[in-house]
């Protein structure tokens, strides 16, 4: 089927350094077997012999570019061995190769992405490969396509049977909802196609390589070669299991997940060539680009007509016509000419790979057909695909491909730019790209549920090790908090509650029985004299978090936190615009100088602070949000320096229905003690004068301490042990009784909660899957010291819950019913006097009372009778009503 | 010295001779060797002066392919990208193939064998450079005076082709715009007097072509941070340990100087000849383009051979590190004490008779932001001097007092309109993939002085707020957070900003001292202009530059005891009145403390100092006490 004008030899990777003869290439030419001395040694093995390692890392990458598209002259001399058992086929391509007999003929449709390059040196010996792999499936003679070590035959059994058997029972993925783990999957997806329609088969490489380790090398090695024998098996199995499906053109398989996941700045020359993912951020994206794919040329005098197929970019334009020998009279007929979608996209790494100091790097992506127009500029995808590199004149060699693994499924290309035709010295640069296969968003579920999957990092063995060695010592928890802000002095409660805030509580989903979700947050405030770095300490925890926002109250409006939508400029379509709450979702927000917010923008934090949503409901935009943020926040007292003698309340002059929401409250104060300040001072002076080494073998490295929070928020959800939940419950009763002698409600579910969430995260910090007692300990005592902090009735001296949940102690409101009692006699003893100056009624109770009595106390006696429509008070005047 | 002409005037021929050799021998590790050659030869005695520098030589008098430093900060940094390593040519004639090395050049030979198997694809990378920003005239000068290097414009390289290049013109408009009086610096001075009539005539022929010069080069923004910086930029590539490099770092590099025009012939003839099927037309925009491949003529791309990361920019100190070169510290520190009380009173003279003003400014001329824990930058001290007087235009011309001690720096007026439109913050181009420089991507320890004095009242729009808000984190963090579209990127700097202010300073400072005339304000005008100036390159100048350089380098220590006594202050301060000092004060006199030791030249602390330290802090706060209570403004 391949014209011999467009089939110049080298079509293969670079590895492939013997072009084909001229003549081998024919469509005339016998089956010529060839083979590679090389390669004679391995002969009736089916893995290569060359080790797929050796093969990538040989200088091969990008060599087989060549200039023109005519024919290569050279002969190898160690060629033609026709008896050799190891023999080069190549796999019939999607386009014009695929078994008609079990398609039903049934369009193939050309994949681009898998390079323009879709014609195998076409010996035609694709019938004489196929049937001799397909008669002897075990048998001693072999044929590779040529350059690897792929034999079509038994790649496509080996597939197909992957098809029919592989079976996932632990899968997760939602994609994969609805369908019986305990069936074949991708049977179960066949079966989907058959009835939606949407001829594209994704292929999770994870599965692959668990199930056939040797298959997935071939695919990550040479996806050129081995996808479209997939597509062949896939489409072989599929008509052979549904003859009577229409599908609009033939099963195209998607790898994607190659494990080869990288990140882009090791990407190498090495990867050329290879099906590699790499995860990144879209960054923009290149209007729809229509590519030829098969050119139709008409004969001017006799109208006779013929295809010819785009080969690397060049058209090879029949100089004789073949009806009627006329030279140079077809001309290029476009309406008829068959094009493919393409269209350009650039990603840039994220930000969480970056090295601190430098740029991120951009790769060019190809997107082909249907993955045209599937990510938006800002999107966070995973693409897998082929690296290339390109030259720039279009001597279209392809240099080499490779896949980028994890977002983008693609290959990886190069070629030469040349200069000057005529001078013909190139730029000795090559033009890389990545021909996408497959994307995956990885934050497109960020809107509905979560997704830890695309959010876990990749940590290599040893690191994990080292993590895992850690988490093993008995004072890990001490060692974590003390790394954590070691240039902020002491506080050693306040970082431990920041340690357990940055590791989080177990999710929990109770939607089911009607109460959603269980926040797993931890929130704190902190609160005290300005200039205890509390700032700092929120800097800090910014710096460290990867979704971590710092905003300042004050500067921060209520949308600005929350979402705005706007017009986009270019298309005039209302867009959501996502504040700093919504961005940190799964992460930390700091937000600063907490009581400068104005009212209106701490009304939002009541909704996200509890169920950990955001509801919108503005210019047409109603929706919900995610907001499964923890808050970290830090407020000055109102009076600028803490007033010991107030409450927490008063203090800070926050509404109590917000504090109540903190799981911890801090107080950071100046202790003014002599040791303390001792111990500060030598502190900071230490600060000053150790060398960086010192300070290194002090603390644990902010990296390690990075990747430890992350390792334990992906992979470690602790439960409840039965001694746990019972420690729970004594701890919650125990609390309730304290108050309970006095009258007082000490504790609240609200307070439970926290707990469970507390014990869990510090679970979490042991890399423990179990809650046990221990860590209910430390939550109880933590829980314990900030409730000392700021739950402490300055008046009594006693811990007080209802300071945080009333916004009054107990104590005061008893005080304050008491003056109002007072003040009801008092104005009942005067007599019939229906109206009192305001200032007598005062003095006369100041008077009368025992204790002082504010003039706040006062008034919120008045007003307390006044709702009791008691009296009324109009200025200075009081009335009574009755 | 005949080796030292060929390996500066060609050292590809270095390059490739070792290559040929290795092939001979494999695992021979030619590219180290190559790179320890010309490291070895910089070494050598003042080898490296007679490298031209394109700093202060015009790119049409160097030679291509010659050796050539560039003192730069590298500004952006592009996208790695693969080129060939080795490959080979083919002889049309006698089909004799030859391997040829690709390392160090841009463009192959002719013949390319494009599908031989010796190609090796090799990794490379490219920094995007600009000469330093703010780098003051008497360290161009300096910098132009010392070298050594005999640039003769070769009668065999005509200046014909170059100069029939459109670009190539323009460049000469910039060249002869700013850098006359340095190009002739180097001819003159006494190095190499035999040059000059050479050079004289060359001069002359060049300067008279360009007379049919179009517009300068507006199309083609060469990126530089500051507005109204001059200088050649330059795309330098990196072989190796890319990694070690970060953005804003300064370096002198030398490599190998590469203007083919081939390069930048690239886009016009893409124009001409796309066509519907070239794979690579889609794949850059035009801006992209542009940025990427400028014509070699404007932006010349350097290839690096080895780079020497610059600690300082000050062309007065030796060029090798101080530890190694005892007998210049030693000099320099036993004079330091003398130098610093000249110092303090030609400050004293200029902040109106201000003693303790200019004490505080020599401390913040010399800090340094020498270590990072954690997030908490160590060693800054912005100083805010409020009570400045608006007349006379007094602040620009403390401005010019300090651009002439500094290497580098950037005055900043803070009127309304720069504030709303000026782009401080660096922000990434998509369109053009690159990043768009601000005012603030500075190289380390330059002076950025604020002047506050020239702000008005009025309403600052979100870019003002924006800025505004990046000034506040630079001085308390110093870092920058610059802008890619769809998140923020936070890069730490060391940049000292000074800021001059009426009344106290809306942004954060580390030390406030509000500036006590002792001047009659009905004089205040003639005092002003009275003001003299030292020439600029008097020996006195010099050594106030050396000093103040060298004061920044020294290494810093505490002992012991003076630890446990400043513990001991500290504990008796805070049992007097514990609100009278914080952990914040603490820090703040631990940075003066040093800053005063350092400026002494005394590289420990001393109980001396330090009880110097809170004598001065304590004048200090005093003064700003009293300060608060008589304008009342405080809160």
């Amino acid at each position: 089927m391949s014209s011999p004008t467009s089939t110049p030899g080298g079509r293969k990777r670079g590895r492939n350094t013997n072009p084909a003869t001229p003549s081998s290439e024919g469509p005339t030419s016998p089956p010529s077997q060839r083979r590679r001395g090389q390669d004679s040694s391995t002969a009736d093995l089916m893995p290569m012999p060359t080790s797929p390692a050796t093969d990538m890392l040989s200088p091969s990458a990008p060599q087989d570019t060549s200039l023109f598209s005519s024919p290569r002259p050279s002969v190898l001399p160690n060629e033609v061995d026709m008896s050799s058992p190891l023999m080069y086929g190549t796999p019939s391509s999607r386009v014009e190769g695929t078994p008609r007999s079990g398609v039903r003929g049934t369009p193939a449709r050309q994949r681009p992405d898998l390079g323009s390059v879709r014609k195998a040196p076409q010996v035609d010996l694709q019938s004489d490969a196929d049937g001799a792999a397909a008669s002897e499936p075990n048998g001693g003679q072999r044929l590779v396509i040529w350059g690897t070590d792929v034999n079509v035959g038994t790649c496509k059994e080996k597939f197909q049977r992957f098809l029919q058997r592989f079976i996932d029972p632990t899968s997760t993925e939602d994609e994969n909802s609805g369908l019986d783990l305990n069936e074949p999957l991708y049977m179960q997806k066949l079966e989907e196609i058959s009835v939606v329609g949407d001829p594209v088969l994704n292929v999770n490489c994870l599965h692959v390589q668990s199930f056939d380790a040797e298959l997935y090398r071939q695919l990550i090695s040479y996806p050129q070669e081995v996808i479209p024998t997939f597509d062949m098996a896939v489409n072989e199995l599929f008509f052979e299991r549904f003859p009577d499906s229409i599908l609009e053109f033939q099963i195209q398989v998607r790898p994607y997940n190659a494990l080869k996941t990288r990140n882009m700045r090791s990407l190498n020359p090495e990867d050329i060539d290879q099906l590699i993912t790499i995860s990144g951020m879209v960054i923009r994206t290149s209007q729809l680009i229509p590519e030829m794919q098969e050119a139709f040329f008409q004969c001017q005098v006799c109208a006779y007509s013929t295809r010819v197929e785009v080969d690397r970019g060049r058209i090879a334009e029949p100089a004789v016509c073949r009806n009627c020998n006329t030279t140079h009279s077809l001309a290029l007929v476009h309406n008829r000419s068959a094009f493919s979608d393409k269209q350009m996209v650039k990603i840039q790494e994220s930000p969480e790979d970056m090295p601190a100091g430098q740029t991120p790097h951009t790769t060019i992506i190809y997107a082909h057909n249907d993955l045209v127009d599937k990510v938006q500029p800002g999107d966070r995808v995973n693409i897998t695909g082929k690296i290339t590199s390109e030259s720039i004149t279009a001597t279209n060699d392809r240099k080499s491909q490779q896949s980028v693994p994890n977002v983008l499924a693609g290959i990886y290309r190069a070629v030469p730019m040349r200069v000057n035709p005529r001078q013909s010295n190139v730029k000795s640069v090559y033009k890389t790209h990545i021909d996408a296969i497959h994307f995956r968003k990885t934050d497109e579920k960020r809107l509905h549920g979560l997704d830890e999957d695309a959010e876990q990092k990749l940590f290599t063995e040893d690191r994990v090790q080292t993590l895992k060695e850690l988490a093993a010592k008995p004072d890990v928890y001490e060692r974590l908090s003390s790394a954590l802000a070691p240039s902020i002095y002491e506080h050693e409660d306040i970082k431990k509650g920041i340690l357990l805030q940055l590791f989080g509580g177990t999710r929990k989903d109770f939607s089911e029985t009607g109460r959603g979700h269980f926040r797993a947050d931890v929130n704190i405030l902190l609160c005290g004299d300005p200039g205890t770095s509390k700032s700092q300490l929120l800097q800090y925890v910014y710096n460290l978090v990867p979704r971590g926002q710092y905003t300042s109250g004050k500067g921060s409006s209520a949308v600005g936190l929350t979402a705005y939508v706007m017009k986009d400029p270019e298309t005039r379509q209302l867009v959501l615009q996502t504040g700093a709450l919504v961005l940190s979702d799964n992460g930390i927000c700091c937000i600063d100088e907490f009581d400068k917010m104005s009212d209106s923008t701490r009304s939002v934090l009541h909704e996200v602070m509890e169920q950990q949503t955001l509801s919108i409901a503005k210019a047409g935009i109603i929706c919900q949000l995610n907001a499964r943020t923890a808050v970290l926040a830090a407020a000055n007292p109102v009076e600028s320096q803490w007033n010991p003698k107030k409450t927490t309340i008063e203090n800070i002059q926050l509404p109590h229905t917000l504090l109540s929401r903190f799981d911890l409250i801090f107080l950071m104060l100046d202790p003014q003690d002599e040791a303390y300040d001792r111990r500060l001072a030598h502190h900071l002076v230490s600060l000053y004068y150790q060398s960086k080494e010192q300070i290194e073998e002090e603390f644990l490295d902010m990296a390690v301490l990075k990747d430890y929070i992350a390792y334990a928020r992906t992979y470690i959800n602790p439960r409840l042990n039965e001694e746990a939940s019972q420690a729970l419950i004594e701890a919650y009763v125990d609390m309730r009784k304290i108050g309970s002698g006095r009258g007082m409600v000490s504790a609240y579910p609200r307070q439970l909660e926290s707990l469970i969430r507390l014990a869990e995260a510090h679970a979490k910090v042991r890399f423990s899957d179990k809650v046990e007692t221990i860590d209910v300990e430390e939550a109880k005592r933590l829980h314990r010291e900030a409730l000392k902090q700021s739950a402490t009735d300055p008046r009594t001296g006693f811990v007080d819950i209802s300071i945080l949940t009333t916004g009054m102690s107990a104590t005061a409101r008893k005080r304050k019913e008491e003056v109002a009692q007072a003040l009801k006699k008092l104005i009942q003893d005067k007599g019939k006097t229906p109206a009192m100056k305001y200032q007598q009624l005062l003095d006369d109770l100041r008077a009368q009372s025992e204790t002082a009595v504010t003039k706040e106390l006062f008034d919120e006696a008045l007003r307390a009778l006044a709702d009791e429509d008691y009296l009324t008070v109009t200025g200075k005047t009081v009335r009574l009503l009755a | 010295m005949p080796s030292t002409q060929d390996w500066i005037d060609n050292p590809l021929g270095v390059v490739e001779a070792m290559f040929a050799a290795s092939q001979k021998s494999p695992d021979s590790g030619w590219e180290a060797k190559a790179v320890d050659f010309f490291k070895e030869k910089l070494k050598e005695k003042d080898a490296h002066t007679w490298v031209p520098s394109l700093n202060d030589v015009p790119l049409h008098y160097l030679k291509p392919n010659s050796l050539v430093k560039f003192r730069c900060l590298i500004q952006d940094m592009f996208d790695p990208e693969f080129y060939m390593g080795a490959y080979e040519t083919v002889d049309p004639s006698t089909k004799a193939k030859v391997l040829q090395c690709g390392k160090y050049k841009d463009v192959t030979e002719c013949g390319v064998d494009l599908n031989s198997r010796n190609t090796v694809t090799a990794e490379r990378q490219t920094f995007y450079c600009v000469p330093v920003p703010g780098e003051n005239l008497w360290v161009k000068d300096s910098f132009a005076g010392s070298t050594q290097a005999r640039v003769v414009p070769s009668t065999s390289y005509a200046p014909s082709r170059q100069k029939r290049s459109y670009e190539e013109d323009e460049e000469d408009v910039d060249d002869m715009d700013t850098q006359p009086q340095k190009l002739r610096e180097p001819h003159t001075g006494p190095h190499v007097p035999t040059e000059q009539q050479g050079n004289g005539d060359s001069k002359r022929q060049e300067t008279e072509a360009p007379s049919s010069q179009t517009a300068p080069a507006s199309h083609l923004d060469l990126n530089f941070p500051l507005p109204g910086e001059k200088g050649p930029s330059c795309l330098v590539k990196v072989y190796k340990d890319w990694d070690a490099f970060k953005l804003n770092d300064t370096l002198e590099v030398f490599g190998i100087l590469s203007v083919s025009p081939a390069l930048s012939a690239l886009a016009d003839e893409k124009d001409a000849s796309s066509s519907i099927l070239d794979p690579a037309e889609c794949m850059e925009t035009a801006e992209e383009q542009r940025v990427h491949s400028p014509p070699a003529s404007l932006v010349p791309r350097l290839h690096m051979l080895h780079a020497k990361p610059l600690q300082h920019n000050n062309p007065l100190l030796p060029s090798v590190t101080l530890k190694d070169n005892s007998a210049f510290l030693s000099s320099t520190l036993s004079e330091m004490a003398s130098v610093r009380a000249e110092l303090l009173a030609y400050l004293t003279h200029i902040l109106l008779g201000d003693a303790l003003a200019a004490e505080y400014l020599i401390l913040h001329l010399i800090s340094n932001v020498y270590t990072r824990r954690d997030i908490l930058p160590l060693g800054k001290f912005t100083l805010n001097l409020s009570g400045c007087p608006t007349v006379a235009s007094y602040t620009e011309r403390l401005y010019q007092i300090i651009q002439h001690l500094v290497p580098s720096s950037y005055y900043l007026g803070m009127s309304l309109q720069n504030m709303n439109q000026m782009r401080l913050v660096p922000k990434k181009d998509y369109v053009a993939n690159r990043l768009v420089s601000g005012a603030l991507q500075l190289a380390r320890n330059t002076s950025l002085f604020l002047d506050e004095t020239k702000l008005e009242q009025g309403q600052l729009d979100t870019t003002g707020v924006r800025n505004v808000t990046a000034l506040g984190n630079l001085i308390s963090w110093q870092k920058v957070d610059y802008d890619f579209n769809y998140h923020q990127m936070e890069f730490p700097c060391n940049i000292n900003v000074l800021i001059v202010s009426e009344a106290r300073s809306l942004l954060p400072s580390d030390c406030q001292i509000p500036v006590q005339s002792q001047v009659d304000p009905a004089h205040m005008d003639e005092y002003l202009s009275s003001i003299h100036m030292h020439p600029q390159a008097s020996s006195q100048m010099n050594k106030l530059r050396i000093y103040l350089s060298v004061a920044r380098l020294l290494d810093y220590s505490i002992s012991d005891e003076v630890t446990k006594s400043v513990e001991d202050d500290f504990v008796d301060m805070r049992k007097d009145d514990p609100q009278s000092i914080s952990a914040e004060d603490l820090h703040r006199m631990l940075v003066v403390a040093r800053l005063l030791s350092l400026s002494l030249g005394q590289t420990s602390l001393s109980r001396d100092s330090w009880l110097r330290a809170k004598h001065i802090e304590a004048l200090r706060r005093s003064r700003v006490e009293q300060h608060k209570c008589v304008n009342g403004n405080e809160p």
